[in-house]
């Protein structure tokens, strides 16, 4: 049996935006707060911090999970992508350019969230219908409100591909 | 922030139970954490060790046995509603957990966590119900099974006792031809009122000649509605379509219905007898073959 006992740190190999990163965790660590405050990617926002509203979504080998609730040392072996790893300044992930096409950005906070929800999606349903874009969606708060036009550049950004 | 913990990795049920055994309520389960980690945030709850489920090979587990449908604890909702088994045996059960929370939450959570948590405001709970949900608690002493009526005792509170774990729930497949529905109703993250309903006919006959009716989140802990179920048996499917409002009536009478921030007792009561009607027309208007696509506020019908 494998234990971490208390006060005591393990070290984890993490494939963060497709770069290996090897550092020394806690068990109560969270993900989001590594993230943010050990390798400052400030992309994903601690928000509601109970699973909510989607503002801390980072990707987990693929999937939407929320780093405000999730302990850093299970992302040992895994792949994680923030929204730092989606495209770089000079060449934007596809989605990224369609929420500017489509001003699918009001007061930015819940973006980053927004698009990593969405790029696991298309990865899972590359044509999804706007019932299905609303459904994935659900867990992603938009406190500005601007849902239409998020729904509007996901479908667009799938339909383009 | 939490607080520290010791986090054990254990790789049998049988090592999980002996540090459940020697830590006793210095130790928490955890699995997805999608439920305790929030309340070790919040201090609501404080131990010294979390011990991890979710490594122990085969514990989720989603398969046939013996007639039943065996859902393993760790599996996440995002493994029921994918899981062939689940589209097999229990259709409704794969068409709720895609309505679970949200994406992240299917992703991590799982559907031990959720029933050993007890949150009144649960939908696995309430539907499982349904399906006679039998759970499987494992400790050094070996496992029993516990009828999840009895398993949920209120908020937050089950019959397991510190040194078990969950280790499975088992639903009773229904019969062939048995019409079901859930439905769930809230404006918060967490459902307000869910119901589930099942209609069982006879080979050929018209007559509904079993009924289940379950109704949670409303109340201290999810209940099947006896009175309201026997009510429905041995009425064709026109009695049903014309007298719903009769057992939604029984269901509004019986339910042990609490007031908290989701609404008084007396709305939650209301509550559940407009939607015990409306989720019976639905399994009604399914059991003679056609499926209604009825739309109301703030619900999703599955």
């Amino acid at each position: 049996m494998n234990i971490i006992p208390i006060r005591s740190s393990c070290s984890i190999r993490v494939t963060l935006n497709g770069r290996p990163v090897e550092l020394a965790v806690r068990p109560e660590a969270l993900l989001l707060d590594v993230l943010r405050d050990r390798l400052q990617l400030k992309g994903a926002k601690r928000s509601c911090d109970m699973q909510v509203c989607g503002a801390c979504t980072v990707l987990l080998d693929g999937a939407p999970v929320s780093a405000c609730t999730f302990l850093a040392v299970e992302a040992d072996g895994r792949e994680i992508v923030t929204v730092e790893g989606l495209g770089t300044e000079e060449r934007l992930d596809p989605l990224q350019e369609a929420f500017i096409d489509h001003a699918a950005v009001q007061c930015g906070f819940c973006t980053a969230g927004m698009l990593l929800t969405a790029k696991a999606l298309l990865a899972e349903d590359p044509a999804p219908t706007r019932e299905r874009v609303v459904h994935y969606l659900r867990g992603n708060l938009c406190r500005c409100t601007g849902y239409r036009k998020i729904v509007e550049a996901i479908l667009a950004c799938a339909h383009a591909r | 922030m939490l607080r520290p913990f010791a986090l054990y990795r254990p790789s049998t049920v049988g090592e999980a139970a002996e540090v459940l055994a020697r830590e006793g309520p210095d130790a928490a389960l955890y699995a997805g954490g999608t439920e305790v980690l929030l309340i070790l945030k919040e201090g609501l709850l404080r131990v010294r060790s979390l011990v991890d489920v979710k490594r122990i090979p085969g514990l989720d587990e989603i398969r046939r046995d013996d007639g039943h449908l065996s859902i393993g604890a760790t599996a996440t909702h995002r493994a029921l509603e994918r899981a062939p088994a689940v589209h097999a045996h229990c259709p409704l059960v794969a068409g709720v957990a895609r309505h679970v929370a949200n994406i992240r939450v299917r992703t991590i959570g799982t559907v031990g966590g959720n029933l050993a948590f007890a949150d009144p405001h649960s939908d696995l709970a309430t539907l499982f119900l349904a399906f006679d949900g039998v759970v499987r608690l494992a400790s050094r002493s070996g496992e029993r099974d516990l009828p999840l009526a009895e398993f949920v005792r209120g908020p937050y509170e089950t019959a397991r006792r510190d040194d078990e774990i969950l280790a499975a729930v088992r639903l009773a497949p229904w019969p062939a031809g048995t019409a079901g529905a859930y439905v769930k109703f809230g404006v918060h993250e967490r459902p307000t009122l869910g119901v589930a309903v099942a209609l069982m006919r006879g080979a050929g006959g018209d007559a509904v000649t079993d009924a289940r009716l379950a109704v949670g989140c409303v109340g201290p802990r999810p209940q099947r509605l006896p009175e309201a179920e026997a009510r429905v048996c041995g009425w064709s499917l026109a009695d049903l379509a014309r007298h719903a409002g009769e057992v939604a009536a029984l269901a509004a009478r019986d339910v042990d219905a609490v007031g908290d921030l989701h609404g008084s007792a007396e709305y939650k009561r209301e509550m559940t007898r407009v939607f015990v009607r409306r989720i019976l027309l639905v399994a009604g208007a399914r059991a003679a073959g056609r499926d209604p696509h009825e739309h109301y506020p703030h619900t999703i019908i599955v």
